[in-house]
């Protein structure tokens, strides 16, 4: 077998034990799912009356469908950040060491820590999904339109989970590798998630405009509520390209430092 | 003639970390199919010898070779060769017992009928079939060694390196892991393990480097060591005051320790020596309640040895050097 082959084995010899690590101890994958759900309910049930006057897209004017694409997003960040832990949590384990000593790929560990993320955070996605179809959410997306926002949430998966493991693997303590990537988490708030840019201040929404949640909270927006896109698609998709390739360089130089 | 390949070599390896200087030029080498034991006291740098050998760590210089590889250089080449069993438990504490074992058969890319063959073959040598679905927090610390060591043996490795294999095990399991490590090497594989027992080297090794202060103080054979201290003596304990204070009186020479009623000559222990001891005080109608014979062990050459630098006192029990020997005392 060539390296590349031996490469993907042993990443996924290492997503076999993060899944199996998941399943078993789902105490920490459980929050992941259920404060995306509860700011949903927050949002939709509690101030949408207040937030949803006139915001709200589509025919019939719910700001469930303005808001649920955010929370979708925001599910994104949540189910990311906690690979952080994960790794910082793994690399204290002696059986981190014995991997340093089998002949194995070097980057079977980070992509076993990353690629279950990524799995896991896109289960907790379909679930928030659900949930929102179930508040009332109605997207009007085709097929393909559905597809495209899978493709796009990937992407955006891939990047955060990159970043995060990096911050996870520079991280000293667990402590500090909860805390580190917990910006990315508030980021969506200060985007175009519950609130249309325009209404925010001008230093906020200066910011707001140009970070990267909020092209990609448009596109996602205008994939399933047909509302408009414009340049958001490709802008998105750089910053995610951008993010992961930085995010990779980042977390393997760590990797190898730990 | 056949020449003994060598498995480990290693000339001038230096370490440091920051200013703290842990290997002052080490030079060992260990050949094929045989047990090397580094013997040494705490913080001698006995873990960072083995990390620099097994890959995960760098030494600052000297030559090093492990299965003709250079660990810097090669790691890959190295780490198909060898196994690691660290000072501290390498499990997944989140996976059973048997699943570590089938991790690292996938990590050797042994395929799934194989690598089950030997998680099978290996929970049933090291006594854990019984606890093979069960996760590690629900082990002793003996189990857990033990599948520490068999996870390290699932890649068949031909050098093997244990970092204080037995600290922390009762006696049984200590001897289980000594024959586990005889029939390792009944099979070819050379094993450098590090150890702060001294019976444990005496046990199983070919060689034994005594490591204090940076270097190697002493290296050879455990026979070799022992003949480095004047370590042999007999010891006599009384009961009656009287018949110590004549003893002291005639045997001017030995060492004695009035509070304890005991007196101690260097001998070899042979029964010759021991014969006419007991003659004698028979003869002088001297009682002695308790005769006590000290062979000299490694324990005598890990004091000897390590004591300047260390923070260890010598044992009260060390031999008296200046004391005449016995059979210059009964003339
Ligand atoms: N990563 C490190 N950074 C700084 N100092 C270290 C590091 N690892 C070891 N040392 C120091 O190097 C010295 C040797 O450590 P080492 O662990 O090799 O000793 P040892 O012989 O294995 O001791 P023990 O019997 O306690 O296991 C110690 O003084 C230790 O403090
Ligand atoms: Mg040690």
């Amino acid at each position: 077998m060539s390296t590349l082959s031996y490469t993907v084995t042993d990443s996924v010899t290492m997503l076999r034990r993060n899944l199996k690590h998941a399943v078993r101890y789902p105490s920490m994958t459980i929050p992941v799912v259920v404060i995306p759900v509860v700011l949903l309910l927050l949002f939709v049930y509690v101030f949408g009356n207040a937030l949803g006057a006139g915001v709200a897209p589509g025919a019939h004017g719910h700001y469930v469908d303005y808001v649920a694409p955010g929370i979708i997003l925001m599910a994104t960040t949540y189910g990311s950040v906690s690979v952080a832990v994960h790794i910082c949590s793994d690399m204290t384990e002696g059986i981190v060491n014995r991997f340093r000593t089998l002949s194995i790929s070097r980057a079977a560990v980070l992509n076993g820590h990353v690629l279950g993320g990524v799995i896991q955070t896109l289960l907790t996605v379909v679930l928030v999904v659900g949930a929102a179809l179930l508040t009332g959410f109605r997207p009007d997306a085709t097929p393909l339109e559905w597809l495209a926002t899978a493709g796009l949430l990937t992407l955006v998966i891939v990047a955060l989970t990159m970043l995060s493991a990096a911050m996870g693997l520079r991280a000293k303590t667990v402590e500090a590798a909860s805390n580190a990537p917990f910006p990315l988490t508030f980021l969506p708030f200060l985007g175009s998630a519950i609130v249309p840019t325009d209404s925010m201040p001008t230093a906020v929404r200066w910011f707001a405009e140009y970070q990267p949640f909020t092209p990609v909270t448009e596109t996602l927006r205008g994939l399933l509520m047909g509302t408009a896109i414009g340049d958001s698609a490709v802008i998105a998709v750089a910053w995610c390209l951008g993010l992961t390739v930085l995010g990779f360089f980042w977390a393997r130089s760590a990797y190898d430092r730990a | 003639m056949t020449t003994t390949r060598l498995a480990i070599t290693a000339t001038g390896l230096r370490k440091a970390y920051g200013e703290q200087v842990v290997l002052d030029g080490i030079d060992l080498t260990v050949a094929e199919g045989t047990v090397y034991a580094l013997l040494g006291p705490n913080g001698a740098g006995k873990t960072t010898t083995v990390q620099i050998l097994s890959t995960l760590a760098a030494a600052d210089g000297g030559e090093v070779r492990v299965g003709g590889h250079d660990p810097l250089r090669d790691p890959r080449a190295v780490r198909a060769q060898i196994g690691v069993t660290g000072q501290f438990a390498a499990v997944d504490a989140m996976l059973t017992g048997e699943e570590n074992l089938l991790l690292m058969a996938d990590l050797h890319h042994l395929g799934r009928r194989e690598g089950r063959r030997r998680a099978g073959e290996l929970l049933e040598r090291f006594g854990l079939a019984d606890a093979a679905g069960k996760l590690p927090s629900a082990y002793s610390g003996g189990m857990r060694r033990r599948l520490d060591l068999a996870m390290t043996l699932v890649g068949e490795p031909r050098i093997i390196f244990l970092d204080e294999p037995t600290t922390g095990l009762d006696p049984r399991s200590r001897h289980a892991m000594w024959q586990i490590v005889r029939d390792l090497v009944a099979g070819g594989v050379t094993v450098f393990l590090t150890t702060q027992y001294l019976d444990e080297a005496d046990q199983l090794a070919d060689r034994i480097g005594v490591l204090n202060g940076g270097r190697l103080v002493a290296e050879g054979t455990a026979e070799e060591l022992k003949r480095l201290v004047p370590g042999g003596h007999v010891r006599l304990r009384f009961a009656d005051p009287a018949a110590y204070e004549r003893a002291v009186r005639v045997l001017r020479g030995a060492a004695h320790d009035d509070e304890a009623l005991t007196l101690q000559f260097p001998s070899d222990g042979s029964t010759r020596e021991l014969k006419s001891l007991l003659d004698w005080l028979e003869a002088e109608s001297i009682e002695a309640e308790h005769l006590t014979v000290h062979t000299p062990d490694l324990d005598d050459v890990f004091f000897a040895l390590t004591t300047e630098a260390g923070d260890a006192p010598a044992p009260t029990g060390a031999p008296a050097t200046t004391t005449a020997p016995l059979k210059e005392s009964l003339r």
